[in-house]
């Protein structure tokens, strides 16, 4: 197992995509961060952060849960829900920025612009995060990614967060079985 | 013919002993030219033929089920070489001419006796008293009478039937049901119905049914026999009209001595049965009543039914259960090798004391000059009940995949074998 | 969990998972997501023995927001209603491919029957088996009570639930005692003597044979529908004399507690168990356990087809050899 990223380097990555976020945007009005539980919410609700950090005003900052909209669900035993929280102006005509921790086959990102799609229908909708570790199975790339990291199939990339996992950091481990 | 020297035998004592039959009966010594084909029956025990007197078999009317042949081949492979065919078929045995039907179909397979019992009442409808005395006049000589799947519920025909077969020393067995207090009734009254949501049978039902015949019995001076007890409070009323003298006696099934209403909770209707299995209280004072005389036989209530009548939702299904093929070893199982009673008390309430109750003669015990009427039974050795591997016609029974004591190897009925579990 | 029969089959740990997951399903639907693509390409029967038109369409409405396909198989009055005609059923519904089976059926076991026998090997739903249970009734009246008193949060410790009526004939009644019991509530069972089974000092609820006397201590009151019919079998001796003792009236109403809510499994009896204007007072909740009875039939069927069934895993193995 090794430590692809530490906690000043993750620091820094949001950083980044949150000035990257308001760049491409111009500004923060009419925006909307959504998570997608579980790591992907803290992310999210860092980047708010950062953002009202830099801007001086709130952002608003939602959650996803996209398992009801899996397409691989009946591969295994069903799944816990994670709860659906949608900023009350909702999000018709915003841009919306979906975080994640890991970008890998895009079945995530793609059931989780299904799930958008039955709640309203945003201007734009971006998409933000931490780790690209690359394999896509659909045509699906990042707007903001925090680091890129090359891996073969059989690694396995773990992203911790402390309000979830008590510490900071992204590790990689062969996944030797 | 049917002349055999029977050796290395136990007896119901554990004794060694020698069995002798020439010609069909129980002979101390051959006669000269007797010519006795010799069995060794080391390891076995040597009982009488059993004698069940109470027993569903179904014809005429429902041979899909049952018939006189497939029954006899059951009973005689539990050990029975009696067995009384209860009347609630299609016509129902309420005439002379329908009993001596059943009685002869019977004497036609030679397997064992069949004793028709006659229904107290016309159509067993409780209403009018059927022909009794013509059917103890017929071929079939009845001296039961039982409307069984029913209950003599009105008060004055039962005085009147328990009064009339004074006639002929008859008795009444009474399917103590009280209807009013068990209509759509499915199963014992009690905590386990509470939470089945089942309709409940409760005890007082038939403890209200006996009581009021033993007052009866002893108005009229009669013969009361009482069909499955089932209850612990049922036991105590039969124990109290014991000791005022009054002639009442009663059975139980070997199912009531073994299995409690806890079995319900499986929905499974193969545990479905009238009168309900109860709890382990009951059981208890069921294989005590046996044990002390109170309760003077086993009784089979050998229920058969086609699996449509079982493969469906409780409430829908029939009630009973199969018992003359397993009846001994569950018996054996419940109260000899529990200790509650030695082999030849058990044998007593499953031989001899039926055949005197019914008044059948050369049934139940092993007596010099007697037809041999006997079993071969390995008391050492079990065996497991699979429904397929049963000789009747229907497959219902609730002891299924369950490993028994007493293996039921040889039966004789007048003195020919009739069933050989090795041939 | 591979079927629902009974409230004893659940573990608390899965009655409140089912409770947690129906309570992010219902605020999605707040947040007007009325469907779900998850159990698209399953087939749910309704096989119903017995007229319901209000469970059948609550199921019927959870099955298609998760895109469901729904068969609706009304077996009563026709030919198959006695017998063999569930073990029938059963093997056609087995040849369709059902992957769930919600049954209503009028005997007392019905669904254990059905799942207990091989006849079919997708999930059993019991919709109320006789008088024995109706568990997503149960599960739905104790969301109801989450919501409103516990903030849809954990047990519900700490809460006295009165349940009203018939509980002799009542399946609603049998699966809320197992439930809110399991779920750390105290219950008390109130009725008329004769409307009590006996051997009911075995469900570890309390007995009061006066409403008046324990109305004011419960934070939930569960009214149960009472048939007419039940007069004719001298059960009570008339409407009057039963509601006068165990109808929900409007000065009933005044002796409860502040926070307390009213509930009725439907349909009601107007008049006989509960008053017009009780069953519309600000405790009455009666019209929001529909809407969330949708939502805990969604989560039931979630949780048992919308992941691998035995049978995916079964064909899974399948494939794989
Ligand atoms: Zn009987």
């Amino acid at each position: 197992m090794s430590v692809v990223l530490n906690g000043a380097e993750i620091a820094r990555a949001l950083k980044r995509i949150s000035h990257e976020i308001l760049e491409r945007n111009h500004g923060s009005s009419d925006l909307i961060l959504l998570g997608i539980p579980t790591r992907g919410v803290a992310i999210a609700e860092q980047i708010a952060s950062d953002i009202s950090g830099i801007e001086n005003s709130e952002i608003e900052c939602g959650t996803l849960d996209i398992t009801m909209y899996r397409d691989d669900l009946r591969l295994k035993p069903p799944r816990n829900l994670f709860p659906t929280r949608i900023p009350a102006s909702g999000i018709d005509g915003k841009n919306v920025v979906l975080v994640d921790d890991v970008l890998y086959s895009g079945r995530t990102i793609r059931a989780a612009l299904d799930a958008l799609n039955e709640i309203g229908r945003p201007r734009t909708v971006q998409l933000a995060v931490l780790i690209d570790r690359g394999h896509r199975e659909l045509p699906i790339r990042a707007d903001y990614v925090g680091k890129n990291i090359p891996t073969s199939k059989n690694e396995n990339v773990k992203v911790h967060i402390s309000s979830v996992d008590g510490i900071d950091e992204v590790t990689i481990e062969s996944d030797l079985k | 013919m049917n002349t055999w020297q029977i050796k290395n035998l136990f007896d119901v004592h554990g004794k060694e002993t020698e069995l002798n039959v020439e010609a069909g009966l129980f002979v101390d010594q051959f006669s000269q030219d007797a010519q006795p084909q010799t069995i060794d029956a080391r390891g076995l025990t040597v009982i009488p033929g059993l004698v069940d007197l109470h027993t569903h078999l179904r014809e005429p009317g429902r041979e899909d089920a049952e018939t006189v042949l497939t029954g006899a081949q059951a009973a005689v492979a539990g050990g029975y070489t009696a067995i009384s065919a209860m009347p609630n078929t299609l016509p129902v045995a309420d005439t002379a001419g329908v009993v001596e039907q059943v009685y002869r179909l019977g004497k036609l397979h030679q397997l064992c006796d069949v004793y028709p019992i006659g229904a107290v009442t016309v159509g067993q409808k409780g209403e009018q008293l059927a022909e009794l005395t013509a059917m103890n006049q017929s071929e079939a000589k009845v001296r039961i009478f039982s409307d069984d799947g029913h209950c003599v519920a009105d008060p004055l025909v039962m005085r009147r039937a328990l009064e009339y077969v004074k006639l002929f020393d008859g008795v009444i067995a009474q399917h103590a049901q009280d209807p009013r207090l068990t209509e759509n009734a499915q199963m014992n009254e009690g905590e386990v119905s509470s939470k089945l949501g089942l309709k409940g049978w409760p005890a007082v039902a038939e403890e209200a049914i006996i009581a009021r015949d033993i007052l009866l019995t002893e108005h009229v001076g009669s013969r009361l026999h009482v069909c499955h007890l089932t209850t612990a409070g049922g036991v105590e009323l039969i124990r109290d009209a014991k000791k005022k003298g009054l002639n009442v006696t009663a059975e139980v099934t070997p199912h009531h001595l073994l299995l409690t209403d806890e079995l319900a909770g499986s929905f499974d209707p193969v545990y479905k049965v009238n009168p309900p299995l109860r709890t382990n209280k009951d059981v208890a004072a069921l294989r005590a009543g046996l044990a002390d005389g109170t309760i003077d036989i086993v009784a089979t209530d050998h229920a058969p039914h086609p699996q449509e009548s079982k493969d469906c939702e409780w409430s829908a299904a029939a009630f009973g259960m199969l018992g003359l093929e397993t009846a001994f070893s569950i018996c054996y199982m419940t109260m000899v090798k529990n200790e509650l009673m030695s082999l030849s008390e058990l044998v007593d309430r499953m031989a001899l004391r039926p055949a005197q109750i019914a008044r059948y003669e050369n049934q139940g015990e092993i007596r010099t000059g007697n037809r041999a009427n006997f079993a071969l039974v390995d008391l050492n050795s079990s065996w497991t009940v699979e429904p397929e591997q049963l000789k009747s016609k229907s497959k219902n029974t609730p002891f299924a995949g369950m490993e028994l004591p007493a293996v039921i190897e040889k039966t004789f009925h007048n003195g020919a074998l009739v069933f050989d579990r090795r041939g | 969990m591979k079927n629902l029969l009974s409230i004893d089959d659940l573990t608390k740990a899965e009655a409140i998972e089912i409770l947690d997951t129906a309570v992010t399903l219902s605020n999605l639907s707040e947040t007007g997501v009325k469907k779900f693509p998850t159990l698209r390409g399953r087939t749910v029967v309704n096989l119903f023995f017995e007229d319901s038109t209000r469970t059948r369409i609550s199921f019927e409405a959870a099955a298609k927001r998760l895109s469901a396909d729904v068969i609706n198989f009304s077996a009563k009055g026709s030919s198959l209603s006695k017998g063999e005609s569930l073990k029938d059923t059963a093997m056609t519904l087995q040849a369709m491919g059902a992957d769930a089976v919600i049954i209503r059926h009028n005997s007392s076991g019905a669904a254990h029957r059905l799942a207990s026998q091989k006849w079919i090997d997708g999930a059993v739903i019991n919709a109320g088996d006789g008088t024995r249970e109706h568990p997503t009734q149960a599960l739905l009246d104790a969301f109801t009570i989450r919501r409103n008193l516990k903030n849809d949060q954990g047990d519900l410790k700490g809460l006295k639930v009165g349940i009203v009526g018939d509980i002799l004939h009542s399946r609603v009644a049998r699966s809320n005692v197992l439930l809110l019991s399991k779920l750390g509530a105290e219950v008390v069972l109130i009725a008329p003597p004769t409307l009590l089974p006996v051997g009911v000092d075995s469900w570890g609820t309390s007995v009061s044979y006066s409403f008046d006397e324990v109305i004011g201590d419960c934070d939930a009151v569960m009214m149960l529908r009472v048939q007419k019919e039940r007069m004719e079998d001298l059960f009570f001796p008339t409407e009057r004399e039963y509601s006068r003792a165990f109808g929900l009236t409007k000065d009933r109403i005044a002796m409860m507690k502040e926070s307390a809510i009213v509930m009725h499994p439907g349909p009601m009896n107007r008049g006989l168990e509960i008053s017009a204007d009780s069953a519309e007072s600000n405790k009455s909740v009666i019209v929001e356990q529909v809407a969330n009875g949708v939502s805990v039939r969604m989560a039931v069927l979630y949780l048992l087809i919308g992941g691998a069934t035995t049978r995916d895993l079964e064909t899974h193995l399948g494939e794989n050899k």
